[in-house]
């Protein structure tokens, strides 16, 4: 069987970050991604960062991604770090902590590592309204894939659910690409989304219809419209059903942490409204309670890249250091310089919503 | 029938000029698609939404989450049915088959059921 020192599930920018701590501090690193591509949501961002220099506010996502691949093709040139793409990672088997994974759809095999990283991310997720099976509907990762990574146009007019940030930019992307957007459909009186985000789509003279849902997906096999009615405060339907002119439907209604191996881990789990979905209990050093287990990125928490990057630094240097592979004072420098960032990115009105989920799954340390 | 592509992108280089076209085959109509991208992006490229067909109750189903998640562009390929077409290369030659119910292992094939 297959070993390593530390296996990291997930390549997105969580993922790699981990990789990349626990190469620079000499580890030997497997890295499994189920996408045919590395950089996880990270390469289908056109927009510029916010924030820092040190997380590189004003450059591109799928810039960041670039650089983040640069560096592991060094290790990957070092002879330090594996990376595997199109693999997934379909279980962990607690009697013996060996990892299985499916390699394309037919070819299987097994990886025992020493420490594991979880940075899985996130899931896409679904409202009820009538025929929201229907092809046509897309999650707002799918629509990104298609335009962003293929470029390849993934519908002539699409009607976006949900004015959050990703439903924002999202929208904004498709019009950069030429296609029309036939609304804005949001169930709250008010934009969840950054207003600079906002501001463009409107000067666009795209509707938003605030208060409103999606009731319905017309069409025989394909999307050829949709239904929208206003809700009141409570999201009960009032007024007349409108039918909207498109021929696809992007739910950007939000995304929720991908964890089934850690449950098969037999990690402690707990449901956090504010982190969006159920995620692993953990210490400052993003271990959970499984003592060769770790969590990053939108896994431990839906949040955004810059921060998932920061934990998955924290990661990979607490992974490491457990194999005794990292200097006492190397340690404390880097997790403090971490925990600093990781400080700054959360700090303020914006980082609210974060800072209570977590203080509902950190603990100060494992007893 | 064209291929749908982004053709000026205020941002983006896509390099589809440098990538490899290749023929493939969709429920045996010869289609053409880039090598190495997914087989559901080349499909939708090719204006095909409909992936497969619900075992019970018959609906039509397609792409949908695009991270080999949830099961929506399942489809036979080369004979093997339940591929994430959404996570699985283009290649020359593919036999690419709409899925209806929930598809037959090689090795069930002429097993009852
Ligand atoms: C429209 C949009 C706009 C955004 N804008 C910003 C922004 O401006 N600033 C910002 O900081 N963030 C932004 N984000 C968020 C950011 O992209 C994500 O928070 C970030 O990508 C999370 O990183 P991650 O590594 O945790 O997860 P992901 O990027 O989701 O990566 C997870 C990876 O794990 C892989 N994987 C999952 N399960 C398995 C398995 N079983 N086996 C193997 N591999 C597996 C997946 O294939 C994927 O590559 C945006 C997101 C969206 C959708």
């Amino acid at each position: 069987m297959q070993t390593t020192e530390i296996l990291v599930i997930g390549g997105g920018p969580a993922g790699l970050s981990a990789a990349l701590e626990a190469a620079s501090l000499g580890a030997d690193v497997t890295v499994l991604d189920s996408d045919l591509k590395l950089g996880g949501q990270l390469i289908k961002q056109t927009h510029k960062f916010f924030g820092s220099k040190a997380e590189y506010a004003g450059t591109r996502g799928f810039e960041i991604a670039n650089f983040l691949f640069d560096e592991i093709e060094k290790y990957k040139t070092l002879g330090k770090l594996k990376v595997f793409t199109n693999t997934t990672a379909t279980g962990y088997y607690k009697e013996d902590g060996v990892v299985s994974y499916m390699v394309g759809e037919e070819k299987y095999g097994r990886i025992k590592p020493q420490k594991l990283v979880f940075a899985t991310g996130a899931q896409e997720r679904l409202i009820p309204f009538v025929n929201n099976d229907m092809p046509g509907v897309y999650g707002a990762g799918a629509i990104q894939t298609l335009m962003n990574v293929y470029g390849i146009v993934p519908g002539e007019k699409v009607l976006m659910i949900g004015a959050g940030n990703i439903g924002l930019i999202v929208s904004y992307q498709l019009m950069q690409a030429g296609i029309k957007i036939a609304g804005i459909v949001e169930a709250m009186p008010k934009i969840g989304g950054y207003w600079v985000h906002a501001a463009k789509i409107r000067r666009l003279g795209v509707p938003i219809y605030l208060q409103h849902t999606i009731k319905e997906a017309l069409g025989n096999n394909v999307v050829e419209g949709a239904v929208i009615q206003e809700v009141n405060n409570c999201f009960q339907p009032v007024g007349d059903p409108m039918e909207v002119e498109c021929d696809t439907i992007c739910l950007a209604v939000g995304l929720t942490p991908t964890c089934e191996l850690l449950w098969s881990a037999g990690c402690e789990m707990k449901f956090v409204p504010q982190l969006c979905g159920y995620v692993a209990r953990r210490d400052p050093m993003m271990r959970t309670s499984h003592p060769d287990i770790w969590v990053a990125g939108d896994a431990a928490g839906i949040e955004e890249a810059s921060a998932a990057m920061v934990e998955g630094r924290i990661a990979g240097l607490s992974a490491v250091a457990s194999l005794n592979h990292v200097s006492q004072e190397t340690f404390y420098d880097r997790s403090a310089e971490y925990h600093q960032r990781l400080e700054n990115l959360r700090a303020g009105e914006v980082g609210e919503k974060i800072r209570s989920g977590l203080s509902c799954v950190c603990c100060k340390q494992w007893g | 029938m064209s291929i749908k592509l982004i053709k000026d992108h205020p941002i983006l280089d896509f390099g589809h000029e440098e990538k490899k076209m290749v023929t493939f085959t969709f429920d045996n109509k010869e289609m053409k698609g880039f090598e190495d991208d997914p087989i559901a992006a080349a499909l939708h490229a090719n204006g095909i939404q409909v992936y497969r067909i619900t075992p019970k109750t018959e609906r039509p189903r397609g792409f949908f989450c695009a991270i080999g998640k949830c099961s929506s562009c399942f489809m036979i390929v080369d004979g093997v049915p339940n591929v994430r077409t959404c996570v699985t290369p283009l290649k020359a030659g593919m036999k690419v088959e709409t899925q209806k119910g929930r598809g037959v292992l090689k090795s069930e094939e002429g097993e009852e059921r």
